[in-house]
């Protein structure tokens, strides 16, 4: 019998997050965030979070939450627009923060995933994300040196996962909750469908349960859209 | 008279290949979608993991988990897939994207851009602007030629924080179609409104303007 992982909520799976953790979370934007575990993390009062994400979310959703109540110390992103209540706390001095290229971003959560300590990339060379770090030639031209990242905690969204901790996530709310997944001493999944062991087809599981420690059954889905565009019939 | 947004993104789609992979930012670049003919079968990249991206949605079909890199609500292509984000910079860090268009706020005669900060102003990010740039085979900026003032934004030197240094070898300007090469800017075509040496009295870059140079068609 394979232990399960399952747990009651999301407050009882992110037992042992402490303040001032570094905390990798999945996402693009506001699609594929864990939506619970950021909501228990609010009602926990966790305090001096150094978060790893790709986004900050919005000024009342997603990590922009986390903002508002002050419980954030540092960002690692690429991208933080959107959000006022980041700004005018990254102005204020309150907030720090560390820009990365999306690209580098996902790799470096991968390559912390994966065992890999640094590597080199193009990315950057030449400009202001490449400052201070160590520059390479191969072939002729330069790659700069990135640090892999791991954090205490890794929060994904997968659409269904089993009691396994397998998961299948849905079209772009893919995005970085599988490099997530790997890059946690404790990963936690929340899902909108938990199901038994031995539903999901082996063939068509994203990330490997052995990625996952804990796991939970999600609730009351917002599934906020960020640019509502349509086109006409 | 310039040309006008959607003229650019017009001149641009006539560079985009039958066959090709393209990644379109935000802004003008999107624009660039409407004007490839349906007789090109090309497939857009978004770096938030769809290779396939379809028109708007209808209403009814809009889906929260199926959004571009804008955050914009899409639909599937057909032929399309879904990766994670590290797949999908490997596609665009590999070179496997054919093309890439982009904006820019300077662009300096040695082809490095700068888009993403203004020092002083409230920095958002880079997003994905770096490994699009370093890696793409082939990136087309799009880009307004002069800044309200009348100032050029194609420099000797770009004086913005970079993106990417020498990494453009094209740009469509609402003034023109300008070639970047070991010898400066190089003035193919002009807007048919101007001529090549009000392009090249609007250039702060040193600009050669090509034998053959012509007025843009679309």
């Amino acid at each position: 019998m394979i232990k399960s992982k399952v747990y009651a909520n999301a407050k009882s799976a992110l037992e042992g997050i402490k303040d001032n953790m570094t905390l990798v979370v999945g996402g693009f934007g506001l699609c594929g965030i864990p939506e619970n575990s950021i909501s228990a993390l609010k009602e926990l009062g966790i305090k001096g979070l150094t978060c790893v994400s790709n986004n900050a979310g919005v000024d009342d959703f997603g990590l922009g939450i986390l903002l508002h109540s002050h419980q954030i110390k540092k960002m690692i992103s690429s991208y933080v627009g959107e959000n006022a209540t980041f700004e005018k706390q990254f102005m204020n001095g309150e907030l720090e923060v560390e820009l990365c290229p999306q690209g580098t971003l996902a790799e470096r959560l991968r390559a912390g995933g994966a065992g890999i300590a640094g590597f080199y990339t193009p990315t950057g060379v030449g400009t202001p994300v490449a400052e201070g770090k160590e520059i390479k030639n191969f072939d002729g031209r330069e790659y700069v040196l990135e640090r892999g990242i791991v954090g205490d905690f890794a929060l994904v969204k997968a659409w269904k996962g089993d009691k396994f901790g397998n998961l299948i996530y849905r079209k772009t709310a893919r995005n970085f909750n599988p490099m997530v997944a790997t890059a946690g001493k404790i990963t936690v999944a929340e899902v909108e469908e938990l199901v038994e062991i031995g539903t999901l087809p082996p063939d068509q599981i994203h990330t490997p349960g052995v990625y996952i420690q804990r796991i939970f059954q999600g609730k009351n889905y917002e599934k906020r859209i960020e640019q509502m565009t349509v086109r006409k019939a | 008279m310039p040309l006008n947004r959607e003229q650019i993104a017009q001149r641009i789609a006539q560079e985009v290949q039958d066959g090709y992979t393209v990644n379109l930012g935000i802004g003008i670049p999107t624009l660039v979608a409407n004007y490839i003919p349906s007789t090109k079968s090309i497939m857009l990249q978004s770096e938030n993991g769809l290779l396939g991206i379809g028109p708007f949605p209808l209403e009814k079909d809009v889906d929260p988990d199926l959004i571009n890199a804008g955050k914009q609500t899409v639909t599937e292509a057909l032929g399309a897939s879904y990766f994670n984000s590290a797949d999908s910079f490997a596609m665009i860090r590999g070179g496997h994207v054919d093309l890439t268009v982009l904006g820019a706020m300077e662009v300096d005669q040695n082809g490095s851009i700068a888009n993403w900060m203004v020092p002083g102003k409230m920095v958002k990010g880079m997003g994905g602007a770096m490994d699009l740039v370093a890696g793409a085979k082939n990136v087309i900026v799009a880009m307004q030629h002069t800044d309200k003032d009348g100032n050029s934004k194609l420099r000797t030197k770009c004086t913005l924080p970079l993106t990417g240094v020498n990494c453009i070898k094209k740009i469509v300007s609402d003034y023109g179609v300008i070639d970047v090469t070991p010898a400066g800017f190089v003035l193919r075509e002009y807007a048919p409104d101007l001529t090549p040496e009000k392009v090249l009295a609007a250039t702060e870059g040193k600009m050669t303007i090509a034998t053959d140079v012509k007025p843009m068609t679309f």
